[in-house]
């Protein structure tokens, strides 16, 4: 699949010498849905400011669809759009009139027609004539969705869509994100719920400390660095470990009744075989045999770990 | 160009003036009604015409000029400082859109705003002496210039200030002691000579005195210099806004 971002050795230093980002090299598919996960001050919003025109690069390139984004910033910013993680936007006016600005500030002429279906999608048709301030959070959410998408962009950025949002709109707002991507629009969205980014990604992208860690297929990534874990119910519960057992990564879980036995599912052999064979030899009965999967949770979690170990 | 960015900014602008109707036109042209009955009538009655021009006469430019500039700093400064304040600035920052034509939209709708009220003003005193405009024309371009120049003063203030208080400051304490002192209502020649010489390093001085020429043909200074030094003030002002944006200083990280 062609990119329609290519991002090359973009770093960012701000005033005062903190480096936000370090040499982020990174190319968005056409049409994909991209997660960047990372923790607070990972870099995730520099980066996405950078590409959208709110922060200056220290140095490196982007382009969109060919063009850079600072020679070029009237062709590339005309295919973005934007939803900033704050709800920034103006108290008295009404919803169909900033949805009217967005749209003329992007250089596109007024299309009422276009602008009412896109209030309709987003279930905000019944509250046009509404001030902005009389709305409810998730309400306002969706008049910066609505803006970002005003001006009919081919890429859209959510940073932190659903932060301080219900159950149920975060659903909605997935159902939304996913309509688009069926419409052909190319959407990157940083999230905290790294739930959301396994059920909606097609790629997922983890920054820490201004360092891309890793951008994978999401289910690459889960099954490739997937951990697995076997989890042994016993019969009778034991006090700890029995010490033939100390060479294997096992914990004793559930007052004793269980052992957790963690395994790479990318080593050469899992170690399943003898670890049941010397849980035998130390005369323990199993109840009964259970597996999970890791979710990109752990994986993330895992790491941020060893980069800042690392570090 | 992107016209289209350029004619919502300017409309969004002229729309909140009608939000805030009292604020934006009702109130200088009440105090402005309140200076001509104070300064014109009954002050203004026991003063000797200045320059062989009535002084209530005499005070109509300098009273146009004095909510021109207080205005149009106001107007300009609070049009992007707000969206600053709320921060949907960033909207207008990642839009495919040129500091000249953000400029052109938001000083443009600041400088209508303080026309309108100019003429509102110009209207309003015709109800308290006989107007008389020797030079229309000239008028008129002072009046733009003046408007232009101080929405663009305005607009640094604007993009200065990252609190309420900067914005007002300048203004407060700064353009209305210079306005009162820049000759609005008085001629120069009615100040000790020591005075005189210092008034003339007040820009609005200038400004008033070219201004009241289009009316009356009297001045405090030649026309020329008036003109050369509001077309300088404009010019400088250009130079800091072009500046701001191409440094992005306090919009761009």
């Amino acid at each position: 699949m062609s990119a329609i971002i290519s991002i090359s050795n973009l770093s960012k230093t701000y005033e005062g010498g903190f480096q936000a980002l370090k040499s982020i090299n990174l190319d968005i598919r056409t049409g994909e849905i991209l997660a960047l996960l990372g923790p607070n001050g990972a870099g995730k919003t520099t980066l996405i400011s950078i590409i959208c025109g709110l922060v200056s690069p220290t140095s490196g390139t982007v382009t969109v669809s060919g063009f850079d984004i600072i020679q070029d910033y009237r062709q590339t910013r005309r295919e973005i759009g934007l939803v900033p993680q704050e709800l920034s936007l103006g108290a008295f006016e009404k919803a169909w009139d900033t949805l009217r600005f967005s749209r003329g500030l992007f250089g596109q002429k007024p299309d009422d027609v276009y602008l009412e279906q896109l209030l309709k999608d987003l279930s905000l048709w019944d509250k046009k004539d509404n001030e902005l301030r009389t709305l409810s959070g998730g309400m306002k959410r969706r008049v910066l969705i609505a803006k970002a998408l005003s001006h009919e962009p081919k890429i859209l950025f959510l940073d932190e869509p659903t932060a301080g949002v219900d159950v149920e709109l975060r659903k909605d707002m997935w159902d939304i994100v996913n309509k688009l991507r069926d419409s052909g629009v190319t959407i990157i969205l940083t999230t905290h719920y790294i739930e959301e980014a396994e059920q909606i990604a097609d790629r997922v992208g983890v920054i820490n400390a201004g360092e891309l860690l890793l951008v994978d297929d999401k289910d690459k990534l889960m099954k490739g660095l997937g951990r697995k874990q076997l989890i042994i119910e016993l019969k009778d519960p034991i006090d700890k470990v029995p010490e033939s057992l100390d060479s294997y990564a096992i914990e004793l879980a559930d007052d004793g009744q269980e052992l957790i036995y963690t395994y790479d599912t990318q080593g050469k052999s899992t170690g399943i075989t003898s670890v049941l064979q010397d849980l035998h030899a130390a005369g323990l009965t199993m109840k009964d045999l259970n597996t999970t999967q890791s979710s990109l949770q752990d994986i993330f979690v895992h790491l941020v770990q060893d980069n800042k170990s690392n570090a | 160009m992107n016209i289209q960015a350029v004619k919502v900014i300017y409309k969004y602008e002229m729309l909140r003036t009608w939000h805030t109707l009292f604020q934006s036109i009702a109130s200088p042209v009440l105090s402005t009604a309140l200076y001509f009955i104070v300064f014109g009538s009954a002050i203004g009655s026991r003063i000797q015409a200045v320059d062989g021009v009535s002084y209530g006469l005499f005070i109509v430019p300098g009273l146009m000029m004095l909510s021109l500039l207080t205005q149009s700093v106001s107007n300009a400064s609070f049009g992007i400082f707000f969206p600053k304040f709320t921060g949907t600035v960033y909207e207008i920052m990642s839009a495919p859109i040129s500091f000249f034509e953000i400029t052109v939209g938001y000083v443009g709708a600041a400088a209508s705003k303080s026309l309108i009220i100019g003429v509102i003003i110009l209207i309003t005193a015709s109800f308290f002496v006989d107007l008389r405009i020797e030079h229309p024309v000239w008028m008129v371009t002072f009046l733009i210039l003046t408007c232009v120049s101080f929405s663009l003063l305005g607009f640094i203030i604007g993009l200065w200030a990252n609190d309420f208080e900067k914005l007002q400051v300048v203004p407060l304490l700064i353009i209305t002691p210079l306005v009162f002192l820049g000759g609005t209502f008085y001629s120069v020649s009615m100040l000790p000579p020591i005075w005189q010489n210092i008034t003339l390093f007040n820009p609005v001085l200038y400004l008033v005195s070219g201004f009241r020429w289009s009316f009356f043909e009297v001045s405090d200074v030649n026309v020329g210099i008036s003109l050369a030094v509001i077309l300088l003030f404009l010019a400088i002002c250009s130079a800091i806004v072009w500046w701001m944006f191409k440094t992005g200083y306090r919009l761009k990280q």
